[in-house]
């Protein structure tokens, strides 16, 4: 293609244009997560939805993707669980919810709480692949109850217990 | 209805790395130019566009409108997907659709990404959801970290032996000249002692951040053979789509649901028996070592749990019996929105006998898959071969 320019064009000193752009959401949780988040914030409790087939489904939602069944029920679950995935990440990340860059290492993973059929993924209290591994049991730790606003995040991270 | 048979006729990409010399729309027509050129056509020759892009990466979230004129698209129907990862796949199979359907003649698909223009990792946390996952993300690379803990745990997978994958890709890489990052001299200890990032994936195991784009053209039976010596027949389109959230899947990368119905409905379609025996060439949406490994188990080109020794064997080598991404893959070229069009377009130079340097020999079928989203999968395969009148081709 360059040789069809008409000027002469030095990729080396080719424009680039900055820009910062800050977009504010207000994301309505609905019917699922509010219950679910309340019940964390208050009782720190974690609820389930539950189909007439008994599939339990983490986080809660309308239809279960195992049945395509409604989900009418709750139940409680943890917040003992397994490790279903875990990672130690090394590379350096921006926390999305605060902005600033979470320190590293740090365990993350896939917890399936027991009496549920899905998982979540969340931080784990780990920082050596020595401490993690499929299957291994993990539950979870809860912020105190003045931190807690009603959201994952209201669970610190897991522990591991083996 | 009577379906229109439908090949991919034509193939183009651009020069994939960092492009600061480019802009989008660029880009995007470096791609489209070498595809029409290569068959002397022109947008008077096109009936109408599918584009294919990730908006978050960029935040142009009307690229079909800003960049209407570069794609080519004046006065026609332009037609704008993000399906995510797969989405250059979703825009092939929608160009299928859109010929096969009567509806257009020849379609134009182009799939155009430039992860330089923005924060990679802070725009996937805009793919997770807002009120039940983003609080707790670790972005792609822990993503897929976490999900090759489950495959190991599964199928027994060494280091080494992903190690072998991120090698192969690196150097197959060196025979396609739009490919991103080329190692010639790649060697398994390198990737082992390159940084670990989430582990256990390596620096070397896991993609690069590409600028990049890819066109193709879609045409009817009554076209194709004019346009193009040997077509690349549409023979199987199929999507399929796991649950919503990351930790739906039981076990997610060991166990592929979307890609194993997608992969059954589309062998069922083509009359693909033996994938190992019935295909010449695969591209797959290998975006880590690891995941390949675990593609092929899932696609059935090995039984499960037999993805290390598949490369241990070499039958995925570029000489083996089934070459697995001789362009070098994902692993070494990854624009998001042009990625899994790339996929379609190398299976398609394949078929063609247009792939170069990194050609296979003799390619009778392909296989092509798309891989993004949470878990779920576009597969087209393309043959040398005329489908029958009646045969049904989409699923």
């Amino acid at each position: 293609m360059s040789s069809e320019r008409a000027v002469a064009f030095n990729r080396e000193q080719a424009v680039r244009i900055e820009q910062q752009i800050t977009l504010q959401y207000r994301f309505a949780a609905g019917y699922y997560a509010t219950h679910f988040f309340t019940a964390l914030r208050d009782h720190a409790k974690i609820l389930g939805s539950r189909d007439a087939q008994g599939n339990v489904m983490v986080p809660p939602r309308p239809v279960c993707g195992l049945s395509s069944l409604p989900m009418n029920e709750w139940v409680e679950v943890g917040p003992d669980g397994v490790l279903a995935g875990a990672t130690i990440v090394y590379v350096p990340f921006i926390d999305p919810m605060t902005g600033v860059q979470r320190p590293v290492p740090y365990g993350f993973g896939l917890v399936r709480f027991t009496g549920a059929d899905t998982s979540i993924y969340h931080l784990l209290d780990a920082t050596a692949p020595s401490q993690i591994g499929v299957g291994k049991h993990v539950t979870a730790v809860f912020k105190p109850r003045e931190q807690r606003t009603g959201s994952l995040a209201d669970i610190q991270h897991f522990r591991l217990l083996d | 209805m009577s379906v229109v048979r439908a090949a991919v006729v034509a193939a183009g990409q651009s020069d994939h790395g960092r492009r600061f010399d480019v802009s989008m729309a660029e880009i995007a027509r470096e791609a489209i130019d070498r595809c029409l050129g290569s068959r002397g056509l022109g947008f008077s020759d096109v009936d109408a566009v599918v584009a294919g892009n990730m908006e978050m990466f960029e935040g142009i979230y009307l690229v079909d409108q800003l960049f209407v004129g570069a794609l080519g698209a004046l006065g026609k129907p332009l037609y704008k997907l993000n399906t995510g990862g797969t989405v250059g796949a979703s825009a092939a199979l929608a160009c299928y659709h859109l010929v096969a359907s009567g509806r257009h003649r020849r379609v134009l698909g182009v799939g155009f990404q430039k992860q330089s223009e923005g924060s990679t990792q802070s725009a996937i946390t805009t793919v997770g959801d807002p009120v039940w996952e983003r609080a707790v993300m670790a972005g792609a690379i822990g993503n897929f970290a976490a999900m090759a803990s489950t495959y190991i745990a599964e199928s027994g997978v060494s280091m080494e032996q992903a190690a072998k994958v991120a090698v192969k890709a690196r150097r197959n890489a060196c025979l396609n000249p739009h490919a991103h990052l080329k190692l010639p001299d790649i060697t398994v200890e390198q990737v082992l002692e390159s940084e670990m990032l989430a582990y256990p994936i390596h620096r070397l195991d896991f993609c690069p951040s590409s600028d990049g784009a890819c066109a193709i053209v879609v045409a009817a039976e009554d076209l194709a053979g004019g346009l193009c010596e040997h077509p690349a027949w549409v023979h199987a389109v199929a999507t399929a789509h796991d649950q919503q959230y990351m930790g739906d899947s039981p076990k997610r990368l060991a166990v592929m649901r979307s890609l194993q119905a997608a992969a059954k409905k589309a062998y069922g379609l083509a009359g693909i028996e033996d994938p190992r025996r019935d295909f010449d060439v695969a591209e797959i949406y290998e975006p880590a070592s690891y995941a390949e490994l675990a593609m092929c188990e899932n696609l059935g080109i090995c039984a499960m749990g037999q993805g290390g020794a598949l490369i241990d064997q070499g039958v995925t080598l570029i000489d083996g019996p089934l070459p697995v991404n001789p362009s070098g893959g994902v692993l070494s070229t990854n624009p998001v929105g042009a990625t899994a069009m790339i996929r379609v377009a190398e299976a398609a130079m394949q078929v063609m006998g247009e792939a170069g340097e990194h050609q296979i020999p003799d390619v009778k079928r392909a296989l092509a898959t798309g891989y993004g989203g949470n878990a779920w999968t576009d597969i087209m395969i393309l043959a040398r071969e005329r489908p029958r009148p009646d045969a049904q081709v989409s699923a």
